[in-house]
């Protein structure tokens, strides 16, 4: 320390405890932005005013009780793909292969549709292709699974691979049945019609179920504590004696299972048909966008699932009314997943400018200003800096009382990371420990 | 026959190892592109407007100016996309697969939302894409040997001469050491002097940049200067594929591109098949390399690793 050390202008620390309220200032903040930049962007793509974006984006989300459906049966078929593929991410079982398990579970439905459909009663196909979909569905999921826990095979590479694979079987099967058709087969017998008189209340039914269910499973049960086990520290897992080879094989059954039924809800329930491309159109990979926004929470998801619908149905609207194309929801819903991914930076982590004392006596009287003006997104950057001194001082004491803790949990593990010659990491983290205590003084 | 579809193979592969030497580079520095698809979308409205800003009214253009332009604008795009994907994911840490599907999603978007807006002007690109296509040695014999080797377009030779210039300091160099290193233990790397940073930012940007160049390929030489978006997305991610298949290493990605080439154009160029059955001969590449990646999980040899730290972002102060 007697040493002059080089400091970083800008230096980040992440946030041992995350102030729950400040967290949802910037993530409320994150929202409003995200708007404010799509009907920025919006306004000067289609050359009309601002009021244009605002009125046909909250028109296409809230306005026809139909539209109001859709919204949330949209939600509830992303939420459950969402859900699908969270105890996979929990365990760090990176699966992004969720649009292929679902497409796979809605070929197991339309399988069994073409094949049973109008010879058989409805009931008996429609619970025949619910077996069958959720079959494919898992053999889907547990093949990258299998690879995995023996041989240790990159899952992510594999499952991104088997999605297109699953695309092709899709097209395949397609072909098979209907040589010269466009691409796609529609069904009318041995699906599921309107229940009481609604087409959507069915499935927003059988996801919240399911939501629930998720919720306990990840929380409240063995296996969900085993999975984030073998999710925090694979070697921890294998200390106490979890099997995590069973653990990820479990696990990835539990996804192919979700997919599956998703595949089942959307070929039976809602399309009463199947195409290799407009059946699940992308929504595995938005599913693995929204269970990380949501934080691998069900609720999180739910509401990440919902906001994210939100977004893309209200853009569908302004690029329909403004000429804007097809393509103009993928570039507002982009827009929207930036913010909102760099909204979870700053909520995660501090950061600090050397001169941070300067900086903010400098821009005083423009933050006064922003304060009385904008109260909710500005009002949390600038708590940001007030409870900064609040925060450390809770960080250290935090540190040292987590620390203990933490050297007796972890420590045969950390043992083992030294002897693998990992243990170098630890220095640069020794050296935060001494700069934040330094910044204190 | 036979020499037109190695001719065709060549020319589609090439697509294929501009995006794979690129995800190549990103991907030694531990960071898994997933956006590729995107970018290249990027870089095929970069090097389309870089051709049309050289080629102007199309008097006194030189063909070597246009290309070049191009090119440049190409990188330019693809760049700027893997800039922001690198400020995502190694200065503001997000996760690399939801940042790169985020950044495929956008680019996606953009480039049908822009492909539409050309289309309203009435913009071809049918006469600037002649100057790509052109072969590069000027008239060529109709022999096999100067048809598979000769007969191409110049952006054909650039991706070659790229791969085996990445190829080379991959391997070769103390550069390209240090960059395997950043991919393997970021922590060592560190420790040993090494600006994992710098090293990680530089990779992103320059291989994002050459996949960019992959795009404005596809539509400037391929297609001949029709824009059809949704193929270069997919396209992409046989990209992605293939620097599987090639074992991180660009020089057998130029060997790995022409196979997927050929089994890319193969449904096209059989006679005899159903529909159907052109649709299994389109899983072919995926399967390989699915193959491939089993395999080398299987033989577990430390030379045909995916880099270690791939997909983990790296952060100094967290053990």
């Amino acid at each position: 320390m007697n040493k002059k050390t080089h400091e970083p202008i800008i230096h980040l620390v992440k946030r041992v405890e995350v102030n729950q309220k400040q967290a949802w200032g910037i993530r409320i903040g994150a929202f409003l932005l995200s708007i404010l930049v799509c009907a920025i962007v919006s306004t000067i793509l289609s050359g009309r005013s601002m009021g244009f974006f605002f009125t046909n984006f909250f028109k296409g989300i809230f306005g026809t009780e139909r539209r109001i459906w859709n919204l949330l049966h949209e939600t509830a078929i992303i939420l459950l793909i969402a859900l699908a593929v969270t105890p996979c991410f929990k365990m760090k079982f990176w699966n992004i292969g969720g649009e292929g398990q679902v497409l796979m579970g809605a070929l197991g439905c339309a399988v069994i549709i073409s094949q049973m459909g109008g010879e058989y009663s409805d009931a008996a196909t429609i619970i025949t292709s619910l077996v069958l979909s959720i079959a494919f569905g898992i053999v889907w999921a547990v093949i990258p699974a299998l690879f995995k826990a023996k041989w240790n095979t990159n899952e992510t590479l594999l499952t991104l691979m088997m999605n297109y694979i699953a695309v092709c079987i899709v097209n395949y099967f397609i072909k098979k049945v209907d040589p010269m058709g466009t691409g796609g087969l529609t069904f009318s017998e041995g699906v599921i019609g309107e229940i009481g008189g609604n087409e959507f209340i069915l499935k927003i039914i059988v996801v919240i179920i399911i939501t629930a269910i998720m919720g306990v499973y990840l929380k409240y049960t063995k296996h969900g504590y085993e999975l984030t086990v073998v999710g925090e520290s694979e070697n921890t897992a294998r200390y106490i004696g979890i099997n995590t080879k069973k653990v990820i094989i479990r696990t990835l059954i539990l996804c192919g299972v979700l997919c599956g039924i998703a595949g089942f809800l959307l070929v039976s329930a809602t399309n009463h048909g199947i195409g290799s491309s407009s059946t699940v159109g992308g929504r595995g990979f938005t599913g693995v966008m929204i269970s990380w926004l949501g934080h691998f929470n069900p609720l999180g998801i739910a509401l990440a699932s919902f906001i994210y619908v939100f977004f893309s149905r209200g853009a569908v609207q302004v690029g329909n009314l403004g000429r804007l194309g097809s393509s103009f929801p993928d570039i507002i819903c982009g827009i929207f997943l930036f913010i909102i991914i760099a909204s979870e930076f700053f909520i995660n982590y501090q950061v600090k400018f050397r001169n941070g004392e300067k900086i903010r006596e400098f821009f005083m009287p423009v933050i006064k200003v922003f304060e009385k003006m904008k109260p909710n997104k500005e009002k949390s950057v600038k708590k940001d800096n007030k409870e900064q001194t609040e925060v450390e001082a809770a960080e250290i004491t935090d540190e040292n009382t987590d620390g203990n803790k933490k050297e007796t949990v972890t420590e045969n593990e950390e043992k083992e990371e030294r002897e693998n010659g990992e243990g170098i990491t630890a220095i640069p983290s020794e050296e935060s420990e001494t700069e934040t205590i330094k910044v204190e003084k | 026959m036979v020499v037109t579809l190695i001719k065709e193979a060549i020319r589609v592969g090439m697509v294929f190892l501009y995006g794979s030497t690129g995800e190549t580079i990103i991907e030694k520095s531990g960071h898994l592109n997933l956006g590729i698809p995107g970018i290249m979308c990027f870089g095929a409205i970069g090097g389309c407007m870089g051709a049309n800003l050289a080629y102007g009214d199309g008097t006194n253009v030189s063909a070597f100016g246009v290309i070049l332009s191009a090119i440049i604008f190409a990188m330019l795009f693809g760049g700027m996309m893997g800039l922001l994907y690198g400020f995502f994911t190694i200065s503001l840490r997000c996760n690399q697969n939801v940042t790169g599907l985020v950044i495929t999603t956008f680019g996606a978007g953009v480039l049908g939302f822009w492909s539409t807006s050309i289309g309203k002007d009435g913009i071809t690109f049918f006469k600037v894409s002649l100057l790509f296509t052109e072969s590069m040695f000027g008239e060529v014999g109709n022999d096999w040997f100067s048809q598979i080797f000769l007969s191409h377009g110049t952006l054909v030779y650039v991706a070659i001469i790229i791969a085996v210039i990445a190829a080379v300091v991959l391997r070769r160099t103390r550069t390209g050491l240090s960059l395997t290193a950043v991919g393997e233990n970021p922590g060592a790397a560190d420790a040993a002097g090494i600006n994992v940073k710098k090293y990680k930012y530089v990779s992103c940007v320059l291989g994002a940049a050459i996949a960019g160049i992959g795009g404005a390929f596809y539509y400037l030489d391929c297609t001949r200067g029709s824009i059809e978006p949704g193929v270069i997305d997919a396209m992409g991610w046989l990209a992605v594929a293939l620097v599987i298949f090639s074992l991180w290493r660009p020089g057998i990605g130029i060997l790995g591109s022409i196979v997927f080439g050929f089994l890319y154009i193969l449904p096209s160029y059989t006679t005899g098949l159903g529909f159907a059955e052109k649709e299994i001969m389109k899983i072919i590449p995926y399967a390989v390399t699915a193959f491939v990646l089993i395999v080398i999980s299987f033989f577990n040899k430390k030379e045909t690793q995916p880099p270690t730290s791939l997909g983990v972002n790296y952060f100094r102060e967290e053990r």
